[in-house]
């Protein structure tokens, strides 16, 4: 940055009041016009905030609810057919409406943002380096190229990448997803902006990447000292990061408060549902999620009144008359104003085009009502009874096995180059993993991206004879398996994938889909029709679904589908991978609520993989850690999460936001350095050692055991938990 | 759009397996695009021209008018005649009959072992693929229009044609096998192949029910493309009498004859040219439309 | 790098050499060099013709495996044989070669540049005039075989030339023979010459690149990293040109490729309607002639263009994709 512009940012800067905000959207609305004759989407549907310097704003949202949308607005990265209206004040000028041209020289330089995507973010043909150097040229054409060049070098240098100077000129496809995230913010800070918008910065990351990227966003805000507006649907992220909170649903604010107001007393049934169907790491006995029943409504065929009215459980007649507006608790116009309005032929209220005035705001005409009598999401919404697992009263060891696993290995050729192809190396993806699973147990396979946790399942699921090592279903060893015995046992175990959208062939109707594995083992079509009706209401669809295809469901309703798939042949152990992960977190608790509920009624048994740790301790009995194709920690969900002795357990479960402000400001994450070592490569010894926080507290002589000595499982407590660390201590985090 | 949500009462559990209606839906969509529908138009009118053309000129395929060598358009021949006297019109559309025979059948043909080429050699990956890709290698290296003109004597003579339609649609399956394969490829590994295969559903069925129809919109579009290939390259070999051998007739025969007279007697050039390019036309804009209609993927890039 | 190159190479070579072997085998098998010695006035006498057979490895009375060994034996060494009319194959093979690689090298530059240029600039106008236009033209161009634009291309030319009164358009031959002058004279009568078969045979390539191109463009129009781009500050403009061009072009070399088999034998009819002495027409006269060694030498060159094509783009497409390099 020159000289002169420093100066004059700086002066622009002095020129405002401390609290006049940096940006100020006031009644945004974007509408997408539709094509062929499809009707108009109405993104997002008057949205209103005001950030200050310094001030972190968080937006929240389920997917569709319009978050990103607004921002990329602001920013006029919309496709130009999108009809955009309202006002964006950057430092109190209108940029809305600004030429491309006008709008590029802001792009950037005072207000930019950071994306969700860091994968497809950076341009593949371009080096790191140039695309970052480009992001300082852009804005002043006339800086040499060398003096470019370094200021890239010390922005890499700034956000961590390491041999800042070497790494200039490597291609993003070089990079880990987060060290991309890291780029991306570099290339948002590179101008020291006045706004950061940041979307879904963290979503596309592992847990312990993500608390390395909210720390360097933290820096970068004290760098910069620019106003963040955050988006994101994760309720943990936002109560540790932002200082007020906007919750939004079906295109329009829904609520806006401090963030201690928003999780403590919100008064919108929506907010309160949604916290409530977050899964806690933090508390032993949640009970059931909270579900919201159904789906948002379509952007394109809104209701008349409030769009969470169909969902919501103390909805009024009321609530169908108009929209309501937001407002102050308390404020909100009576049923009784309302039906008369209503009876008047009077227009529903407008847009909620009121500034941003800093007081908590609802969009419910009951949030008064909700405030007096004080009621809690638990309060309002329904909660299913799920009963307890019969199994549960036998002690483990006296359970049939369901699996059992040992020391399977599972290695796999590494190869280079699309064109030229040739392997390189070999990658230790599963690398000698014990474990059993007891009838009607939960076991949670837990680990980031990379540890080998789906390799694990695919080896299993394949029922073939592992590299090294044995697999055994119901007692019976599948190396021993002929093909009729592995088609066999099929009947026996199912699984559930992780993506709703490509679980299930597009192209068959639901009917068929649940149909095919009965077909497969030859049952009659009498007893497939029936036993497919008796599946779907299991599961609770509709018999009437039957005929649609896949793509007319949401994504919980394909999961429901795909469980119903899982369940046709009457399995024993059922192999969920990542089954909720790509819900959103109203949906998410559903899911959650069946597989408990399918458990304790059919007695099956789980091995559950997942990355996500809360979801995991609200529904795994055991928990075994995986890293670098190795379990580092195994045990019971309670001793395990209440006191980890793996430290890599230990910062796997500090890195985990809590959806709980007080809590979470009060916490101390410990932040692992760099990324995952590659798993064709993995260090000598421990494999964990190369990060881990507690080796670089010990002597040297300690230093050496984990260098060459590889760690074994070995009982932490007198139960049944055990780590694989020389130096395993229990030890509280959450 | 779905209503879904709207019955909250458990509906009674049919006793029989309903039917799906994805067909209607598809019928739908492709008549929704234009391109479809105006080339679908082009194409409806052309068969009339072909099946009843023949029926209103009064002149059979062949038959040769004396007093009138290389006439312009007259009451008596609407579209002139060649230099042998036949009825320009009359041998056009006979030829267009021909051509549209074999676009069809190589479409069809090529087409088909494009799809079982490909999702073989994709699906069972190693030494399969290796030796089917290696078969469509050679097969591209190999100089088609050497082996049909070499092989062009076999096209004369009663279902000589056939002979052709074998060797066109023989040099015309390769791109498209990999392109199946590379699909394959992708879809082998979602999550619903896999799941089939857990449940224990063998290969040929998994491709035949699952990746196979899954790609049915590439396929279909592709067929149509191929159809029009076909008709192209048909015409050029007929332009160095290397393509159907009289008497047999075709399109290309037609051109070919006329073709020699293209700047004294335009009309034995024009109107077989306007029949083939308003031909060609009509299946591209057909095959172009289904594409977009029946790609999800192409679809997503209009919105 | 340096032996799967080498493996590579090697596969190629096989493939060429099947491709020509079986070129060979078929031409041997099905083509009948007696019958051009025998329709000859006045006709030889059946010595005559066994004795001018012989020499030319051509005798369909030798056993075939004979024949193919000679003949392989001498492609072993270069020499590809004579022509029925006992010319050797091999210094032909250069300067026919000559002929249709310059036309198809210039076709290819220009169609492939125009194609290139006008679908990416379609894609970024989507559904607006300028796409709505190049999208009719490229699909009716499409829709035209090449012998047909050959013709009607002269057709034109004709006209034009007889409208102005002279011979503003040249449509046959490569040069005008026993032209002469300096240099620069010779090379503009050669351009002059190679002005509307370049035209013909590039206009379908420009077809085909436009689709292609437009579709490939459209792909990475909305990619996350054009909005990357656009966010540090580029215009809409400036990051289509910079970021979402520079990606589209490398799936577009693939489909070089592709088009390059196509562009060989839609020479032929273009060399053949033009008057150009090159590999195409060859290929057409020697199968009327019957000329054996003529056709597998043809068939070969074939071979090798395409193979040359696909090595070319692969190499081509690790040099632009720092993905693929290694």
């Amino acid at each position: 940055m020159s000289t002169e512009t420093v100066a004059a940012t700086d002066v622009a800067r002095d020129g405002r009041t401390a609290d006049s905000p940096v940006l100020e959207v006031t009644d945004l609305t974007v509408t997408f016009p539709g094509f062929d004759g499809n009707p108009d989407v109405h993104a997002v549907r008057g949205v209103s905030y005001a950030v200050g310097r310094g001030e972190v704003l968080g937006i929240v949202g389920e997917s569709g609810s319009g978050k990103s949308v607004s921002s990329m607005a602001a920013m006029g990265l919309l496709p130009e057919h999108a009809r955009i209206t309202g006002s964006v004040l950057l430092h109190g000028e209108e940029i809305l409406g600004l030429d491309d041209r006008a709008m590029a020289a802001k792009r950037g330089k005072v207000i930019s943002m950071v994306f969700q995507d860091p994968l497809s973010g950076l341009t593949p043909v371009y080096t790191v380096g140039d695309q970052l150097a480009e992001a300082v040229l852009v804005h002043d054409p006339k800086t040499p190229k060398a003096k470019a060049h370094d200021r890239a070098v010390e922005l890499l240098d700034l956000v961590g990448i390491p041999n800042a100077a070497q790494r200039y000129r490597s291609f993003p496809h070089e990079f880990s997803g987060g060290m991309r995230q890291r780029v991306m913010i570099a290339m948002a800070m590179a101008n020291n902006p006045d706004v950061i918008i940041c979307d879904e910065p963290t979503t596309a990351l592992d847990v312990t990447i993500q608390a390395q990227i909210l720390d360097l966003l933290r820096t970068a805000q004290n760098e910069t000292g620019a106003a963040i507006v955050m988006i994101t649907h994760d309720l943990g992220v936002v109560a540790g990061f932002v200082d007020r909170v906007l919750v939004m649903y079906a295109g329009r604010p829904v609520e806006i408060g401090t963030v201690d107001e928003i999780y403590y007393s919100s008064r919108m049934p929506y907010t309160m549902g949604l916290l409530g169907a977050v899964p806690r790491m933090d508390l032993d006995r949640q009970g059931a999620l909270v579900p919201i029943k159904g789906t948002p409504p379509s952007l394109s065929h809104l209701p008349p009144g409030c769009p969470f009215a169909p969902r919501c459980p103390i909805a009024q007649p009321e609530c169908e008359a108009a929209e309501p507006e937001l407002l102050a608790i308390g404020s909100q116009p009576s049923a009784e104003a309302i039906r008369l309005a209503h009876a008047d032929g009077g227009t529903a209220p407008g847009s909620t085009g009121v500034h941003d005035t800093g007081v908590q705001r609802v969009a419910c005409i009951r949030s008064g009502e909700i405030a007096d009598r004080g009621w809690t999401a638990q309060d309002i919404y329904p909660v299913p009874e799920i009963p307890d697992v019969p199994a549960a009263d036998v002690p483990r060891e006296d359970r049939p096995e369901m699996l059992r696993v040992e020391g399977l290995v599972k290695h796999h050729a590494l190869n280079k180059g699309m064109v030229f192809k040739r392997r390189v190396g070999t990658v230790y993806a599963v690398d000698g993993i014990d474990f059993d699973i007891r009838e009607g147990e939960t076991l949670a396979l837990v680990g980031e991206s990379g540890c080998g946790k789906s390799t694990t399942l695919m080896q299993i699921m394949d029922l073939e004879k592992p590299q090294s090592g044995s697999v055994s279903v119901m007692g019976k060893d599948v190396t021993t398996l002929g093909k009729s015995g592995r088609f066999a046992l099929r009947r026996d175990m199912q699984i559930v994938f992780q993506d709703p959208m490509s679980s299930l062939d597009p192209r068959m109707p639901v009917f068929d889909i649940i149909a095919e594995p009965l077909r497969a083992h030859r049952t009659g079509t009498a007893e497939v029709t029936r036993r497919v009706y008796e599946l779907i209401q299991l599961v609770g669809l509709d018999p009437e679904h039957a005929t649609r295809f896949p793509s007319e469901f949401s994504g919980g309703q394909r999961q429901r589908i795909g469980i119903a798939r899982a369940l046709a042949l009457e399995p024993k152990l059922l192999v969920l991978d990542e089954p909720v992960s790509a819900l959103d977190v109203s949906i998410q608790a559903g899911v959650v609520n069946l597989l408990e509920e399918l458990q304790a009624r059919l007695g099956l048994s789980y091995l559950f993989v997942a990355h996500d740790l809360s979801v995991v301790r609200h529904i795994a009995d055991r928990v075994a850690v995986m890293y670098l194709g190795r379990i580092v920690e195994i045990g019971d969900t309670r001793s395990v999460y209440s006191r980890p002795a793996h430290p890599y357990t230990q910062a796997l479960l500090s890195a985990i936001p809590i959806p709980d402000p007080e809590k979470e400001r009060a916490r101390t994450h410990i932040v692992l350095d760099g990324d995952l070592p590659s798993p064709a490569n993995p260090p000598s010894g421990c494999r964990f050692r190369t990060r881990c926080q507690k080796f670089i507290t010990l002597s040297d002589t300690e230093k050496d055991t984990c260098v060459n000595v590889e760690p074994q499982i070995l009982a932490t407590n007198g139960g049944d938990q055990g780590a694989a660390c020389h130096y395993a201590e229990r030890r509280q985090v959450v | 759009m779905s209503t879904t949500e709207t019955s909250t009462e458990p509906a009674p559990a049919p006793a029989v397996p309903p039917a799906p209606n994805r067909l209607r839906d598809i019928g739908r969509q492709l008549l929704g695009t234009r391109r479809v529908i105006i080339g679908l138009g082009m194409l409806v009118l052309l068969l009339a021209v072909a099946f009843i053309g023949p029926l209103l000129t009064g002149w059979d395929v062949g038959e040769r008018d004396y007093t009138s060598l290389i006439d312009p358009p007259s009451p008596e021949h609407w579209m002139g005649t060649n230099r042998t006297g036949q009825d320009v019109l009359t041998q056009s559309t006979a030829g267009l009959q021909r051509s549209l025979l074999i676009g069809l059948l190589v479409a069809l043909l090529s087409t088909a072992v494009a799809a079982l080429v490909g999702s073989f050699a994709g699906y069972f990956g190693g030494l399969t693929d290796r030796g089917l890709m290696w078969i469509a290698d050679l097969a591209l290296v190999l100089p088609s229009f050497v082996v049909l003109a070499i092989l062009s004597k076999h096209f004369v003579g009663n279902g000589g044609w056939l002979v052709l339609v074998i060797l066109l649609a023989a040099f015309s399956w390769m791109v498209t096998s990999k392109m199946v394969r590379g699909l394959t490829i992708s879809l082998r590994e979602r999550e619903y192949i896999h799941a089939a295969r857990y449940m224990g559903v063998p290969p040929h069925k998994i491709i035949l029910r699952h990746i196979l129809p899954n790609m049915s919109s590439l396929l279909i579009a592709d067929a149509t493309i191929a159809v029009s290939t076909a008709i192209i390259g048909e015409t050029a070999l007929s332009y160095f009498g290397l393509g159907v051998q009289a008497p047999d007739i075709s399109l290309g025969v037609v051109i070919a004859d006329g073709s020699r007279f293209a700047t004294t007697a335009w009309w034995m050039f024009m109107f077989p040219t306007l029949l083939l390019v308003v031909l060609v036309l009509a299946v591209n804009m057909i095959g172009d439309g289904l594409r977009d209609a029946l790609d999800p993927q192409s679809k997503s890039r209009r919105s | 790098m340096g032996k799967f190159l080498a493996r590579r190479l090697l596969n190629y070579v096989v493939l060429i050499f099947l491709a020509t072997s079986f070129a060979y085998l078929l031409a041997a098998t099905n083509l009948y060099p007696r019958g051009y010695f025998e329709q000859m006035q006045p006709p030889p006498t059946a010595e005559v013709i066994n004795a001018q057979l012989d020499t030319l490895n051509l005798n369909d009375e030798t056993p075939l495996a004979e024949r193919y060994a000679v003949w392989l034996g001498g492609v072993v060494q270069g020499d590809f044989g004579q022509s029925i009319q006992g010319r050797d194959v091999t210094p032909q093979i250069w300067m026919k070669a000559g002929v249709t690689l310059r036309l198809i090298t210039f076709a290819t530059v220009l169609g492939a540049a125009v194609g290139i240029a006008v679908g990416a600039y379609s894609a970024v106008r989507q559904y607006r005039r300028f796409d709505k236009a190049s999208t009719a033209v490229a699909f009716f161009v499409l829709s035209v075989p090449t012998v047909v634009i050959a013709i009607s291309v002269q057709v034109g030319a004709t006209a034009i030339n007889d409208l102005v009164g002279f011979q503003l358009l040249i449509f046959s031959g490569e040069y005008s023979a026993g032209f002469r002058g300096e240099w620069w004279q010779l090379l503009l009568n050669r351009i002059h010459h190679a002005l509307l078969p370049t035209i013909v045979l590039a206009l379908s390539l420009f077809a085909a690149f436009a689709r292609y191109q437009r579709n490939m463009m459209l792909d990475v129009l909305n990619a996350d990293f054009v909005r990357t781009a656009m966010a540090k500050g580029l215009t809409r403009r400036r990051a289509l040109f910079k970021h979402a061009l520079r990606t589209a072009l490398i799936p577009t070399i693939t489909y070089f490729t592709f088009t390059f088999g196509i562009m060989v034998s839609g020479a032929t009819f273009t060399e053949k309607i033009y008057g150009w002495h090159g590999m195409g027409a060859w290929l057409i006269d020697s199968i009327s002639q019957h000329d054996v060694h003529v056709v597998a030498a043809v068939s070969f060159f074939m071979a090798v263009t395409v193979m040359a094509a696909s090595f070319l783009s692969d190499i081509l497409y690790a040099w632009l994709d720092p993905r693929v390099r290694v």
